[in-house]
C-alpha cells in the first residue's frame, strides 16, 4: 500500500477513529477495553479449571435475559402465577424454551458456581493478595442462594409453597425474634400473595442488581491484582523490557478465542440437558411442581432443589433446632474465612503436601455425598451417614489453620509450568 | 414473660420442618409399598394414531369430570394431525369454540360435594404424577364392597374415583397370598394378581390398549412441545458441533504464538 494514495478503507477508519477519540475525551471507552481485555496480561497456563469463571458470566447473562421475556407474560399472584406458567409453555411463541432455558440455567449456575469454587480451593485463589476477589465471589454466593430461593416460589407449584414453608420457617428457630422474623419475611400468617409478590420484586429486581454489582467488584478486583493460576505463581514477578509479564498473555483475543471453545462445549451440555431432559428426572424441575400450590396438601416428598440440599441434610443431621439452623449457616458462612484460617506458604495445590490434598479430597467428597444424603428421606442409617459426613465438612474449615501449618509443601517455581500446545 | 402459647407458636416452625422430614420417610415408605402394582406404560408419544385414540377416549371417558384446563382444542389439532373440522365433530360436544381450553361445566364446589374431592385438572397430570402411575392407577380397579363406589384401587387406596371404565375392562377382584389365621382372616397380606370376575366389553388386550392410549394422551398434553423440543435440540447441537469446529481451530491458529 502506498501511502501517498489513501483508500477509502483508511478514510472510514480515520472517521470511525474520529468517533473514537471524541469518545474517549469524554468516557475511559479505550482505555477500559486495554486495561480489562486487551492489555490484561493472564497467565498461560490455565487448564480446564479456569473456564468456569466466564461460563457463570454467560450463564448470568442468560439468567437474566431469559428473566426478562418470562416477566413479560409472568403473573406474580397467587391465582395467577401457575396457570401463567403454563401459558407460558404452552401459549408464548417460544416461551417454552425460555422457560427451560431459565430452570436449566438455575441448576447450570450452581454446577459452574461448585466447580469455580473448588477451583479456588484447588490452586489457592483466595489467598493473598486476593482475599477480597475470594469475599466478593462469596458475596455472590450467598446473593446466588437468595435468587435461586426467592425464584424457585415464582411457579407456585405446590413443592414451591412447600419448600418456602420449610425454609422462611427455618428463622423461626432463632430465640427471641424468630416468629416475628418469619412472619416479616412472609408479610402474612402464612406464605400467601403477599409473599409471593415480594418474592417476585427481589427476584427480579433486588438480587440482580446486586449480583450485577458484586460480579463486577469481583472481576474489578480480580483485574487490579492479577489473575491466579495452576502453579499458584504470581507472573507479575517477573516481568519483560516491555513491562508485560513474561508468562502472562493479552486476555484479547487469546482468552476470548480460547474460553469461546468452552463456552460452545457448555452450550452443548446445556443444550443437550433443556431439550432432552428438562426436568432432569425431578432433580431440576420437581414432579410436585406440576400441581399447583395448596397450602391444605403437602407434597409426598419435600427436599430442596439438589443445590441446596448439601447444607440441608447438615441441618438435618443435628437433633437440636437451633444448632442445627447455626450449623447449617456456618456451613455456608465458613468459607468467608478460608483466606486467613489457610496458613500453607504455597497456593496451589500442586505444591501442597498432602494434608491439604487428602482434606480437600475428604471435603469434596462431603459435599457430594451430603447433596446425595439431602435429597433421601432422613432414615436414622441416613442421617448417621449425614453426620459423619458433616464432621468432615466442618473440619476441614476448622481444623485448616493446623494441617495447611503442618503440611509437607514442596518448593514453588519461578515461572508457571506451560507446554505449548 | 413467656406464656405456654407463646413457647408453642415458637416452635411450630420447627414442629413443620420436623413434620415434613417425617413426611418425607413415611413418602419414602409409603410409596415402596404399591412398588409391586406399579407398571410400565410402554407408551410411545410418537404414535400420530395413538394420540389421537387417546384424545377419542379422554373426550368420552374422562371429561365428564376431569378439565384440562391449559389445553386448547385448536393445538390438539394442529399437533395430532387433525382439520379443525375433524376437532369440532370428534372431539368438542358442548357447544365449545376452537380455541377454547378442555374446560367443563362440573362446579369445583359441586364436584366436592358428589365426590368427597373434586376430581383433579388433568392437564399436567402425566408430569406429577408420572405415566406408569396413571397406566397402573387405571388398571388397579378392584371390587371392595366396603367402599362407596363398591371398588377400591390398588395403587390409590380409598381413592374417590368410581371405576369409569368398568363397562370396558369389567370387574376383577385382588387376590392376595398369606396365611390364614384360625378364623380364616389372611395375615400377612401380600398382593398377588387380579381376576377378571365379571368380564367387560373389551378383551383384556384390548383394554390394555385403551389404558395406553389414554396415557399417551395425557403424556402429550402434560408437555404438548416435548416432540418438537427433541427434533429442534437435534439441530441445535449440530449447529453447536461446527461452531466448535470453527472456535477450536480459531483458537488454535491464535495459540500458534504462545511459547
Amino acid at each position: 500500500m502506498s501511502a501517498t494514495v489513501p483508500s477509502p478503507q483508511s478514510g472510514e477508519r480515520s472517521r470511525l477513529g474520529a468517533l473514537v477519540d471524541w469518545i474517549d475525551a469524554r468516557f475511559p471507552m479505550t482505555r477500559m477495553w486495554k486495561e480489562h481485555a486487551s492489555e490484561y496480561y493472564a497467565p498461560k497456563n490455565f487448564n480446564f479449571w479456569y473456564y468456569f469463571g466466564v461460563i457463570a458470566s454467560v450463564v448470568l447473562v442468560l439468567q437474566i435475559v431469559t428473566g426478562i421475556f418470562l416477566t413479560m407474560n409472568y403473573k406474580p399472584s397467587a391465582a395467577d402465577a401457575f396457570a401463567s406458567v403454563e401459558y407460558i409453555m404452552r401459549d408464548v411463541e417460544w416461551g417454552w424454551l425460555i422457560r427451560y432455558m431459565h430452570s436449566t440455567g438455575a441448576s447450570a449456575f450452581f454446577v459452574v458456581i461448585y466447580l469455580h469454587m473448588f477451583r479456588g480451593l484447588m490452586y489457592g485463589s483466595f489467598k493473598n493478595p486476593r482475599e477480597l476477589v475470594w469475599i466478593f465471589g462469596m458475596l455472590i454466593y450467598l446473593c446466588l442462594m437468595a435468587e435461586a430461593f426467592f425464584g424457585y416460589l415464582l411457579p407456585w407449584g405446590n413443592m414451591s409453597y412447600w419448600g418456602a414453608q420449610v425454609i422462611v420457617s427455618l428463622f423461626g428457630a432463632i430465640p427471641g425474634i424468630g416468629e416475628s422474623l418469619v412472619e416479616w419475611i412472609r408479610g402474612d400468617y402464612y406464605i400467601s400473595d403477599i409473599t409471593l409478590n415480594r418474592f417476585f420484586a427481589l427476584h427480579v429486581v433486588a438480587l440482580p442488581i446486586a449480583l450485577i454489582f458484586l460480579v463486577i467488584a469481583h472481576i474489578l478486583a480480580l483485574h487490579e491484582v492479577g489473575s491466579n493460576n495452576p502453579d499458584g505463581v504470581e507472573i507479575k514477578k517477573v516481568k519483560g523490557p516491555d513491562g508485560h509479564p513474561v508468562d502472562g498473555i493479552p486476555f484479547h483475543p487469546y482468552y476470548t478465542v480460547h474460553d469461546t471453545v468452552a463456552v460452545v462445549v457448555f452450550f452443548a451440555i446445556f443444550a443437550a440437558v433443556m431439550f432432552f431432559a428438562p426436568t432432569m428426572g425431578g432433580y431440576f424441575l420437581e414432579h410436585a411442581n406440576f400441581e399447583p400450590a395448596d397450602p391444605l396438601r403437602t407434597p409426598e416428598h419435600i427436599a430442596p432443589v439438589w443445590y441446596f440440599t448439601p447444607f440441608y441434610a447438615i441441618l438435618r443431621a443435628v437433633p437440636n433446632k437451633l444448632f442445627g439452623v447455626v450449623l447449617m449457616g456456618v456451613a455456608v458462612l465458613a468459607f468467608f474465612f478460608v483466606p486467613w484460617l489457610d496458613r500453607s506458604r504455597v497456593k496451589s495445590i500442586r505444591y501442597r503436601g498432602w494434608l491439604y490434598r487428602g482434606f480437600l479430597i475428604a471435603f469434596a467428597i462431603s459435599f457430594l455425598a451430603l447433596g446425595y444424603l439431602g435429597l433421601k428421606p432422613a432414615t436414622p442409617a441416613y442421617t448417621n451417614a449425614a453426620r459423619v459426613f458433616s464432621v468432615v465438612y466442618f473440619a476441614f474449615f476448622f481444623l485448616m489453620p493446623w494441617y495447611t501449618k503442618a503440611d509437607q509443601t514442596k518448593p514453588v517455581p519461578e515461572r508457571v509450568t506451560y507446554h505449548a500446545h | 414473660m413467656r406464656t405456654d402459647k407463646k413457647k408453642r407458636l415458637a416452635d411450630s416452625g420447627w414442629r413443620i420442618v420436623l413434620a415434613l422430614t417425617a413426611l418425607v420417610a413415611g413418602a419414602a415408605a409409603a410409596s415402596e409399598a404399591p412398588g409391586g402394582v406399579i407398571k410400565p406404560a410402554h407408551n410411545d408419544i410418537t404414535n400420530l394414531a395413538s394420540l389421537q385414540r387417546g384424545a377419542r377416549n379422554f373426550v368420552n371417558y374422562c371429561m365428564g369430570c376431569h378439565s384440562a384446563r391449559y389445553v386448547r382444542y385448536s393445538r390438539l389439532g394442529t399437533d395430532l394431525g387433525l382439520s379443525e373440522q375433524q376437532v369440532i365433530d370428534n372431539l368438542m360436544f358442548t357447544g365449545e369454540r376452537i380455541h377454547d381450553t378442555m374446560r367443563i361445566n362440573m362446579r369445583p364446589e359441586d364436584a366436592a360435594r358428589w365426590f368427597g374431592t373434586p376430581p383433579p385438572d388433568l392437564s399436567l397430570i402425566a408430569r406429577s404424577r408420572g405415566t406408569d402411575y396413571i397406566y397402573s392407577f387405571l388398571k388397579s380397579f378392584y371390587v371392595d364392597p366396603s367402599r362407596p363406589n363398591g371398588v377400591n384401587n390398588l395403587v390409590l387406596p380409598g381413592t374417590a374415583m368410581p371405576h369409569v371404565l368398568w363397562e370396558r375392562q369389567g370387574l376383577q377382584e385382588a387376590v392376595y397370598d398369606g396365611e390364614s389365621d384360625a378364623e380364616h382372616n389372611v395375615v400377612h397380606k401380600r398382593f398377588k394378581e387380579f381376576q377378571l370376575v365379571q368380564p367387560g366389553g373389551d378383551t383384556p388386550k384390548e383394554f390394555d390398549e385403551f389404558v395406553r392410549d389414554t396415557v399417551n394422551f395425557l403424556d402429550y398434553i402434560g408437555e404438548p412441545m416435548q416432540l418438537e423440543r427433541r427434533s429442534i435440540g437435534l439441530r441445535v447441537l449440530a449447529f453447536l458441533l461446527v461452531f466448535f469446529l470453527f472456535a477450536y481451530f480459531l483458537k488454535k491458529e491464535y495459540w500458534k504464538d504462545v511459547k
